[in-house]
């Protein structure tokens, strides 16, 4: 318990994991916490990656949390974008009134 | 040692309290300043371990774009008002507990695999591989970023700036009234339309622009 190894760090990601998960799916607001609720999931595999990195003595995984943190910079601005346009267009981002799909 | 398992408790615990504040909290607005923090808590968490690099990349990237640029739509959007409460409407929440419990499953898969984690016999844990070799963490990562993952790291900045355009050519929009430089007219402009001499006779003054 006093003692930090690497499944503490694992912990760590999996709580983060699910709690992005969790807002994913509870999510009774607008749209923009979906993506923040993204962001924590991508948060959780950075944690998962560097702590392996760091315990297994290899660089790889920091190099991929790069590439990670690359693409969730652009797939949060892509995100925005769209929500900005979605907004423009239609005036509401609440998550019950985003129902032209039907689904 | 201590002070490492103190200090690890103390930030995961602040990011898992801010983690679930962003799900939480009914305000939007509240919600990206409990993401700033949460992302301040792991680059603490990050820089703890020995990846200080990127710790530093996650507080300029996160903290100073990517949270910025939630705050800056929340706040263009005026969407911090539509508070709501949980459970709005009675035929939307009928995925809730479906929800729950998928998510709770994903939890326990998680803990199950981390707590039968099983190392290779021979596997030589080490906490802190900068002190071996001498060198700091930023120079390791940029003497293997730039040889072996260069391809990969060139692909990285055509997506950031494939992102860019999509984001610049998404809200795009033409607007009636605004004046703008032409610069095909600029340059044809020839001195037959520019320029016109007149013969003035005295005490009539010439007429402009009739």
């Amino acid at each position: 318990m006093i003692e930090i190894g690497l499944g503490h760090y694992l912990t760590l990601g999996a709580v983060i994991f699910s709690i992005g998960v969790i807002g994913i799916f509870l999510n009774r607001k607008n749209i923009i916490v979906i993506l923040m609720s993204i962001e924590l999931i991508l948060l959780a595999v950075n944690i998962n990656l560097v702590s392996f990195s760091i315990y297994l003595n290899d660089l790889s995984g920091q190099v991929f949390t790069l590439f990670i943190l690359t693409v969730a910079a652009a797939e949060a601005a892509i995100g925005l974008a769209i929500i900005v346009v979605y907004y423009r267009n239609s005036g509401t981002i609440r998550v019950e009134d985003i129902d032209k799909l039907k689904g | 040692m201590i002070a490492h398992s103190i200090f690890f408790y103390f930030f995961s615990i602040i990011a898992i309290i801010s983690a679930i504040m962003v799900t939480a909290s009914k305000n939007t607005v509240h919600s990206v300043f409990f993401l700033i923090l949460d992302f301040i808590s792991i680059s603490c968490l990050f820089i703890m371990i020995g990846a200080e690099f990127l710790g530093m990349i996650m507080l300029i990237v996160y903290v100073g774009a990517v949270a910025v640029l939630f705050l800056f739509v929340v706040m263009m959007l005026n969407v911090a008002q539509q508070k709501n409460q949980w459970f709005a409407s009675k035929s939307s929440s009928k995925h809730i507990p479906v929800g729950l419990i998928i998510s709770a499953i994903i939890f326990f898969e998680l803990i199950i695999v981390v707590g039968g984690w099983k190392y290779k016999p021979n596997l030589v844990e080490t906490n802190n591989f900068s002190k071996i070799n001498e060198i700091s963490n930023t120079h390791l990562l940029g003497q293997v970023l730039y040889t072996d993952y260069i391809h990969i790291f060139q692909i990285s900045g055509m997506i950031l700036l494939i992102a860019m355009i999509g984001a610049i050519v998404l809200t795009y929009r033409q607007r009636e009234g605004v004046k703008k430089q032409s610069y095909i007219k600029q340059i044809s402009r020839e001195r037959s339309e520019g320029v016109e001499v007149l013969e003035v006779s005295s005490n009539k003054g010439v007429k402009i622009d009739d």
